[in-house]
């Protein structure tokens, strides 16, 4: 059964709906599954729980769940690039919670790798360690915090094979591993497809037994910082 | 004179050592890479998922998949690494980062750090700090001493939701250096001022107890 898709709305067909959670890799707008998120956003599917270290911009990544008022809640650790986001948050239409990145990171992991929690030094005696279980250890207090899972998982890789084995680019990479493993459902967009054997085996990043459904798209990857130095004279 | 962007970050600079691994924060702390002594070897890890982050790039090296945690494009070095969020953040909760320099909105004698939230104000998110804090070897924090309004920011308690609790090791502001007890109920050790300032001008602007201990 082949894996591959032909494109970004072929390889979600027949699988979102309201009410459902999902994943969507990056940090910033680098390394987002771009086309899937436009697919995602053409299904027409509401009520979303979105979880995503970020929300994209207003106009390009998950910033378009949000013009169309699919999602309802999103799990994130850093908003602040997104003006419609801020608007539906304060006027109530957004629920959101926020995670610190290390332990968002962590829950999805964890989520993942069938670890239903796990405990940790970061946030205890601030608001995100409020109402949950603490617990000492050598001298130390650390508190709960709960995996992450999702209905599906959009990732973003810089080439797959067949078999669907990933490899990423750069710090395109960020959270897309985790995400990888956490989705009932995990369906990848790269910008390459390779034959099996043509990807070096002991430098593969996720192995394929996490991906289900592979599309090869073409990207914007479009730059939020633009920084560059000049050159030196000679 | 107070301090400059670029003298807090010189100062903040003295702190790094040969072989440290170290987490630059946004703003001013990002400016300490322009001012790493001669001599002295660090490694700079962003928490988006690479040791090793070089400077920004030439025109012509861009790459959108080459970001630090400021989302600002960079570019990389011989003994770069890129890896996961989750092994980023195990690098860093796991105490193998030596050295975080970040920024405050508010430090309390005891080293407490406010620096994400204000009440009713639009929340951005704490991004990777609460981690950062929470788990880095020794934390500096580099500040205005005061706020907009005049109010200092070195407290006997915070009054913003806390980023972490007793978390800082020393505070670097426009008007002087401070070392911070975070174990124990001391006072801050006012050990250096900046050039000019007098310990009456401190003592004028400054909310936490406080000690001259200058060095």
């Amino acid at each position: 059964m082949s894996k591959i898709y032909p494109n970004a709305a072929a390889a979600l067909a027949g699988l979102p709906q309201d009410g459902m959670t999902i994943m969507s890799g990056g940090f910033g707008l680098c390394g987002i599954p771009e086309n899937l998120i436009v697919a995602l956003r053409d299904s027409g599917a509401k009520n979303l729980t979105v979880i995503s270290n970020n929300a994209g911009v207003d106009g390009f990544g998950l910033g378009l769940l949000l013009e169309s008022k699919q999602t309802k809640k999103m799990i994130s650790s850093y908003v602040g690039e997104n003006k419609e986001f801020e608007r539906q948050f304060l006027s109530g239409e957004l629920e959101l919670e926020f995670n610190p990145q290390g332990t968002l990171a962590e829950r999805i992991r964890a989520g993942g790798a069938g670890i239903p929690g796990f405990y940790t030094k970061t946030g205890v005696g601030t608001l995100v360690a409020e109402g949950k279980e603490h617990k000492d250890f050598d001298g130390a207090t650390y508190v709960l915090e709960t995996a992450l899972k999702a209905d599906i998982s959009l990732i973003k890789a810089w080439k797959a094979d067949e078999e669907g084995n990933l490899i990423y680019r750069k710090t395109a990479r960020n959270f897309n591993p985790m995400m990888a493993t956490a989705g009932k459902i995990t369906i990848v967009e790269v910008e390459e497809i390779v034959a099996c054997g043509e990807l070096d085996a002991d430098n593969i990043h996720t192995p394929g037994i996490y991906v289900d459904r592979i599309v090869c798209g073409s990207f914007e990857k479009r730059i939020e910082n633009r920084t560059i130095r000049a050159k030196e004279m000679a | 004179m107070a301090w400059t962007r670029d003298q807090l970050a010189a100062r903040a600079a003295k702190e790094l050592r040969d072989g440290f691994y170290v987490n630059l924060g946004i703003g001013i702390p990002t400016l300490v890479a322009n001012h790493i002594p001669a001599g002295v070897n660090v490694t700079l890890q962003s928490e988006n998922g690479m040791l090793g982050m070089g400077p920004y790039p030439y025109e012509d090296e861009i790459d959108p998949d080459l970001i630090n945690a400021g989302k600002q494009t960079i570019s990389e070095l011989p003994h770069s690494s890129y890896f996961s969020s989750s092994d980023s953040f195990a690098m860093i909760r796991g105490g193998h980062i030596n050295l975080s320099i970040l920024g405050a909105m508010e430090v309390s004698q005891n080293g407490d750090l406010a620096n994400w939230m204000v009440p009713g104000k639009m929340v951005k998110g704490m991004g990777g700090a609460m981690d950062l804090v929470a788990g880095v070897r020794r934390c500096v924090v580099v500040m205005d001493h005061c706020s907009k309004d005049g109010r200092s920011k070195l407290l006997k308690k915070c009054e913003l939701p806390l980023t972490g609790v007793r978390v800082v090791d020393l505070i670097i502001t426009d008007l002087g250096v401070f070392e911070v007890d975070k174990v124990g109920n001391s006072p801050l050790r006012l050990i250096e001022l900046a050039d000019g300032i007098s310990v009456e001008e401190i003592a004028a602007k400054t909310q936490a107890d406080f000690v001259v201990d200058l060095k």
